[in-house]
């Protein structure tokens, strides 16, 4: 179900915007707006929709007009043209009222520098967007220690924000956000001013409380890392466009053009690609029903020097060796026997990062074998297959096994 | 040919008749709020034997501010009473408490008007700018003509010569408050009412109070001056060593206002500076 829709949206900043307008639909840069007119192109013509329960990140670098717009959405800043469509309802389109309405049981908002209220406690400052609509004054309290408690700090909630560090600050940004229960929470470089390693931690809470809220979110943000790491979806932006919408694989395996590519070249794709991204979906050996001769044949048409055994269930066994199905059957040993166990097991979601050093540590003797959570196979990994998504940017991975 | 003087003179002072003859209900309605204002605060400063008030003064200083400044307050006001000065003095609280207060029922909505609407800001501006170097002085003459001689020209006079400061810097507060605390405030839905009381008017109380101080300190030195329209109080006492040369008199005049004005001084300051601490 789309929650978001945002058709066409375009803000230029200036004297006379339906002229800037004009010279946007004859294509014209933004620079070349800028030199002829003095007038900044905010937002040119954005066009996307957000599902619900969905991660979507606006990323830019600064300039490119993300914060101005995540402001479009809910018109801190006023669009020149276009429409945003909330759950059927055009927000450009609302008297003031309504749009009161839409900011306080809708939208929510965390912004890049707190923006907390130094005069107001923390407590009262997760309580302002209820204390704004009325709620009554027992209401808001258990409502605010509710949200502070989703974030940690319901021990702080009588302290000042400016006796908390960054990251506490920010959370309680998040619990004033969440407070008012809206089904949107805009984010605008939330963890941005965070050091990195407080910024990992907030993302990694970010996504847990996501897993329970299903909020929908979108998250601005300059920093590429943060974006593959939370985003479902990304959209990035340059001089106000949107050059390319997708999937955090999609971004950086198939860049929509040279600046896409530039900017994500130097992504360690290691943390970004998965065991799932690059394994191969392999022919496997089902034990109690396939001999050692059916292995030996189905090596040798493939190959490869090993072979993945599986049980009836396709639950992973073990891995067999060309020289040990030869010896069962010239030496009538046990297969079972011989069926290598000790090796690498990821699931699909595991990260290359983590993989790697798991497979040089056994020096890459056998491939690494992919499960899943009931331990079935899914796929392998050979070691060709890691070097070449790696030296390849993204060329070795198949996309089709990503999920 | 030499270009002929304009006739400013006589213009302002066609307005001012004109004023007189067709404003008076108005200017009688001024004095009739003015003159029991002044009279409240004389009473209450009057209520008790001198040496009890001071005390009283002295105990609010300490609510307000700290030991020091109370036991200033304590001693300045006795050594006032000891230089028979005591009427004169309260007279002169007075009118400083009423130009002040009405500077501030007129000001803190102006300076929220000038911080919310860039025309009232272009507009008002060179309005204070013209009321504050205007030579004090020169208020003395129509106020004369609008409310007669006494403490009303006096109060009025004051108003328009103190007011500046806190129409200067209630709008600065305002405007100062973070922009991102504004969009914080709009993004969760507020209304404009519930923005400038929940967020900015808190935010902007420290700024507003040294606007207040800054209020309080010129209608001091404007009552002084009004002394030469009959306003009465300390500014008679110096007025009348000035004009007989007792110097003496003077200066015991001018010590019983310089103890009056680091009073009220220290006291508003301490009380801006306990709304920053809470905020």
């Amino acid at each position: 179900m789309k929650k978001i829709e945002v058709e066409n949206v375009t803000k230029i900043f200036g004297r006379s915007p339906a002229k800037g307008l004009e010279l946007v639909r004859q294509g014209k840069s933004k620079e070349e707006i800028l030199k002829e007119t003095g007038m900044t192109v905010g937002v040119n013509r954005a066009q996307f929709s957000v599902e619900a329960g969905e991660v979507f990140v606006i990323m830019g670098l600064s300039g490119s007009g993300k914060s101005t717009l995540v402001r479009l959405l809910n018109r801190l800043i006023e669009p020149t043209e276009g429409s945003v469509w909330l759950d059927g309802e055009d927000v450009t389109e609302m008297n003031r009222e309504e749009l009161r309405r839409i900011r306080r049981t809708k939208m929510g908002m965390v912004f890049q520098r707190f923006a907390l209220f130094p005069h107001k406690s923390v407590r009262e400052n997760v309580e302002y967007g209820l204390e704004i609509q009325g709620v009554s004054k027992e209401e808001r309290k258990q409502k605010a220690l509710e949200s502070l408690r989703l974030v940690g700090l319901n021990p702080y909630a009588d302290s000042r924000p400016n006796q908390l560090s960054g990251g506490m600050q920010q959370r309680v940004g998040l619990a004033r956000a969440l407070a008012n229960d809206p089904d949107i929470l805009l984010m605008d470089e939330a963890f941005s001013a965070l050091d990195p390693l407080i910024r990992k931690d907030m993302q990694d809470e970010l996504m847990d409380l996501q897993s329970s809220m299903q909020k929908t979110i979108i998250f601005i943000t300059h920093d590429l890392d943060e974006a593959l790491r939370i985003g479902d979806r990304i959209a990035l932006m340059k001089d106000g466009e949107i050059v390319q919408i997708g999937t955090p694989e999609e971004i950086l395996t198939d860049p929509a053009n040279a600046y896409v590519e530039k900017f994500v070249e130097d992504v360690n794709l290691t943390k970004i690609l998965t065991a799932g991204s690059i394994m191969k979906r392999s022919e496997a050996l089902v034990f109690g029903k396939e001999g050692p001769r059916v292995a030996l044949k189905r090596m040798r048409e493939q190959g490869t020097s090993t072979l993945m055994v599986v049980g009836r269930d396709r639950k992973f066994l073990g891995i067999l060796a060309a020289e040990d199905a030869k010896a069962v059957v010239e030496e009538e040993k046990e297969m079972e026997d011989v069926l290598i166990k000790d090796v690498v097991r990821v699931e699909e979601e595991t990260p290359v990062s983590e993989l790697l050093p798991q497979m040089a540590e056994n020096h890459f003797a056998y491939p690494a074998v992919v499960t899943d959570e009931e331990g079935k196979l899914r796929g392998v990994v050979v070691r060709g297959a890691i070097f070449a998504a790696l030296a390849g940017n993204g060329n070795g991975v198949n996309t089709d096994a990503i999920s | 040919m030499p270009f002929p003087k304009l006739p400013l003179d006589r213009w302002i002072e066609q307005i001012v008749n004109w004023l007189m003859e067709n404003l008076t209900i108005l200017f009688d309605l001024i004095s009739n709020l003015v003159e029991p204002t002044v009279g409240f605060f004389e009473m209450l400063l009057t209520l008790a034997p001198p040496v009890i008030t001071a005390v009283v003064i002295g105990f609010l200083a300490l609510l307000a501010s700290r030991l020091s400044v109370a036991l200033f307050t304590l001693f300045g006001l006795l050594l006032i009473q000891n230089l028979q000065l005591w009427t004169q003095a309260t007279s002169t609280i007075s009118l400083v408490l009423t130009a002040s207060l009405i500077s501030v029922i007129v000001g803190v909505p102006l300076g929220i008007w000038v911080a919310r609407s860039k025309g009232m800001k272009n507009i008002i501006t060179p309005v204070l700018d013209f009321m504050q170097t205007m030579p004090a002085f020169v208020y003395l003459i129509p106020a004369v003509f609008f409310f007669e001689l006494g403490a009303v020209p006096g109060v009025i006079a004051s108003v328009i010569f103190a007011m500046p400061p806190t129409i200067r810097l209630t709008n600065l507060g305002i405007r100062q408050v973070d922009q991102d605390l504004i969009e914080a405030a709009d993004a969760f839905g507020s209304t404009s009412a519930q923005k400038l009381f929940k967020v900015q008017l808190p935010l902007a109380k420290s700024t507003m109070m040294a606007g207040v101080n800054q209020t309080i300190m010129l209608s001091l030195s404007m009552v002084v001056i009004a002394s030469m329209i009959g306003a009465g109080g300390l500014g008679a006492v110096v007025l009348e060593g000035i004009s007989r040369l007792e110097v003496g008199q003077g200066f015991e005049g001018g010590l019983a206002i310089v103890i009056i004005a680091i009073v009220l001084d220290r006291i508003t300051q301490s009380l801006g500076k306990k709304s920053e601490k809470t905020s």
